[in-house]
């Protein structure tokens, strides 16, 4: 997918203004957070769950060559076919490969970020390769042709109106207008693509070094289909995603779907190891592993090596002020959100993404609900002081940063300009206590007054009180 | 340079391990104790526990006094829903007098146009009401994703408290994984219609767990 996060700024005008989307993403807040809410507790000790799941990926991040090294030797004893990719086109030259080896002209795919980072499906349509969305959302995004916005709900942009006009449009049936009626009409028209699919493509939550096995946790039943009916499977995934063994995946699997859904348990949780057996009815012949890097292993052993813990719930950004407000295309890729916020810019290059690391009040809640416990805010500030040792930040920003500094360097002259300010501003606040109008200060107060200060600072208060 | 031996040798470098050795029998070490993490206080009673959770997954619970009840609860269910008397089941159920409670039931494989697939399960979980498949010639995985209506004999004498004790009863009893380990918990949905919790999507719009000792 093309990275246009550039075009940041300007996006959030256009998405505040949308009263649809905004109407839309009100209900991320009840069910998604009020979801998680709910089912967080059931966790009998959830602070330390939560340490262990971030220990546990620690674990992995801190050694990822060998614990790489033991999941492709215990998958290969399986006889799946372990494969490396630097980049999205490497992973798209490699499916495409696949699907020529077998002769496979139509693929079901289940919900995969990792492929919507290389654009795999465009990638496969110009290999002469037929790749049917299954995922409900993915699936209406497909006929669309829009992006996800959401890396959990990727359709959470839509009303069900554009989506019963799209179904009506697409299919060429009477509209529908129940939700229930409009996911009978979707199983009914994916029916088929699902039976007749000879290749299933199909992301992966976990990787299990233990076992070499593939995990997939789903709602619909989808990802069982694609992993189940065709010939060859093709699983896309970060090399980031390995978890040791299967008692750690099961601690992880206690946080991620109440994180991410507000499910105790996802619908389905499938472990797939190896091909089919020779007597078995059913199962894939051929089973293809992709590890994607993507820029990945730069991360390792440097400042932002967190990030790697990610384990893709979505809930940073459910909880997100920011996003709440703006939804997922607006940060212009595949990641949303705080997560996106962060692993945007480093994936793809900080000077591609300018605004993204300042995309946030820095209020901190997204580090409060990650299941991991990703230090978010610490690693965006650690973006933005990259950006300001690079030069990236505008001169006017940088100027009034390195004036900050050194008014904080000099407490006395602090205190002085503080004081100054503050009863000046409360002069200019006037018998109502309001500014209309701040210079150099607009952007606040187009929209609303800002209230004046009282006229005292906090320090002067302070010794005041002591004083007493 | 091929990518694998440019990942590999980048994540080296960065981690920069002087003693390989001590990493290996780090992670062999880690493997073979495999050590479970905080785990939720035992059940006091784990048949309850479970069916307690099953039916807040959406999931219909039945309990049989004995295995030879299963097909008249079945057909009594299937008729209450008005739903098509016939399926498929595996072969370890299929000397049950399906017939006899009018019930048409083929042991094989399930197909597109099954509209009921009768299983048995490895084990059954019950922390979260979930359903433990192992797949194999006996024991298909499309049984309980291809028919609208999967139907589970539980025996009550294998539910387990959490999936760390369903793995150390698998790698008790089987030599290495099955090609699919299929944990179920209640009917397929989707909530990607405006957030909307919709039952049935592509898989079983509903699921019957029949608690019937073996």
């Amino acid at each position: 997918m093309k990275n246009t996060s550039v075009d940041f700024k300007n996006q959030v005008t256009i998405k505040l203004a949308d009263a649809k989307l905004q109407d839309a993403l009100s209900r991320l807040q009840s069910r998604f957070v009020e979801g998680r809410s709910a089912v967080i507790s059931e966790i009998h000790d959830l602070q330390e769950t939560r340490d262990a799941a971030a220990g546990i990926r620690d674990r992995v991040l801190n050694d990822l060559e060998h614990w790489l090294l033991q999941f492709e030797q215990q998958a290969t004893a399986r006889g799946a076919i372990v494969h490396w990719a630097e980049s999205g086109e490497d992973v798209n030259r490699i499916v495409a490969g696949i699907a020529a080896q077998h002769g496979v002209k139509t693929a079901s795919k289940s919900k995969s970020m990792v492929s919507e980072e290389c654009g795999l499906n465009d990638a496969l349509e110009q290999a002469g390769v037929k790749v049917m969305e299954t995922d409900l959302g993915e699936y209406i995004l497909q006929l669309a042709h829009e992006a996800p916005s959401h890396i959990v709900a990727p359709v959470v942009h839509k009303n069900k109106e554009e989506i019963s006009d799209l179904f009506a449009e697409k299919h060429q049936l009477p509209r529908k207008t129940g939700i229930a009626e409009l996911c009978r009409e979707a199983r009914e028209v994916l029916r088929p693509a699902f039976l007749n699919a000879e290749m299933g493509i199909s992301g992966g939550n976990f990787l299990v070094a233990e076992t070499g096995s593939v995990l997939i946790v789903t709602n619909e039943g989808n990802g069982r289909l694609v992993t189940t009916l065709p010939r060859v499977h093709v699983a896309i995934t970060g090399i980031e995603k390995v978890v040791p063994t299967l008692e750690d995946v099961s601690t992880l699997l206690r946080l991620l779907p109440r994180s991410a859904t507000g499910q105790s348990i996802t619908n389905y949780v499938s472990v797939l190891t190896g091909n089919k057996a020779k007597e078995d009815h059913e199962g894939p012949e051929h089973f293809h592993i992709i590890l994607l890097d993507n820029g990945r292993s730069k991360l390792i052993g440097g400042e932002m090596q967190e990030m790697l813990r990610c384990i893709r719930c979505g809930a940073c950004m459910n909880h997100c002020p920011v996003y709440q407000n703006i939804g997922g295309h607006a940060y212009g890729w595949v990641y949303p959100g705080p997560m996106g916020s962060i692993l945007t810019p480093l994936l793809g290059g900080i000077e591609k993404s300018p605004d993204l690391p300042n995309a946030s009040t820095f209020c901190g809640a997204c580090s409060a609900v990650c299941p991991v416990k990703i230090p978010l805010p610490d690693l965006l500030r650690k973006l933005r002081v990259k950006q300001l040792e690079n030069g990236m930040k505008s001169r006017q920003e940088t100027f009034m940063l390195r004036a900050w500094a050194w008014l904080s360097l000099h407490p006395a002259i602090y205190a002085l300009a503080t004081r100054a300010t503050a009863r000046l501003l409360r002069l200019l606040g006037g018998r109502d206590k309001l500014l209309h109008i701040l210079p150099g200060a607009s952007g606040w107060t187009d929209g609303r007054d800002l209230p004046a200060p009282a006229g005292q600072t906090f320090r002067e208060m302070y010794q005041q009180g002591k004083r007493k | 340079m091929n990518a694998r031996d440019k990942i590999l040798g980048r994540i080296r470098d960065a981690q920069n391990h002087a003693r390989a050795g001590n990493q290996m029998d780090a992670i062999a070490s880690h493997l073979e104790q495999h050590p479970r993490g905080p785990l939720p206080p035992p059940p006091d009673d784990l048949v309850a526990c479970f069916s307690e959770r099953a039916l807040k997954l959406s999931s219909d619970v039945l309990k049989a006094d004995h295995l030879a009840e299963v097909p008249q609860l079945l057909a009594r269910y299937l008729n209450e829903r008005q739903l098509p008397m016939r399926g498929v089941c595996w072969p370890s159920l299929a000397g049950l007098q399906w017939g006899a409670a009018g019930l048409e039931m083929q042991s094989r494989p399930a197909r597109d146009d099954d509209p009921v697939g009768v299983t048995g399960a490895f084990c059954a979980i019950a922390e979260t009401g979930t359903l433990m498949m192992l797949s194999g010639v006996e024991t298909p995985a499309t049984t309980s994703l291809l028919p609208e209506t999967h139907v589970a004999v539980v025996n009550p004498g294998r539910i387990v408290a959490t999936m760390e004790e369903a793995w150390d009863q698998m790698r008790k009893e089987c030599e290495q994984p099955p090609r699919a380990v299929n944990f179920i918990s209640g009917p397929s949905r989707t909530a990607d219609i405006e957030q909307t919790v919709t039952l049935g999507a592509h898989g079983p719009y509903r699921v019957l767990l029949i608690l019937a000792p073996l």
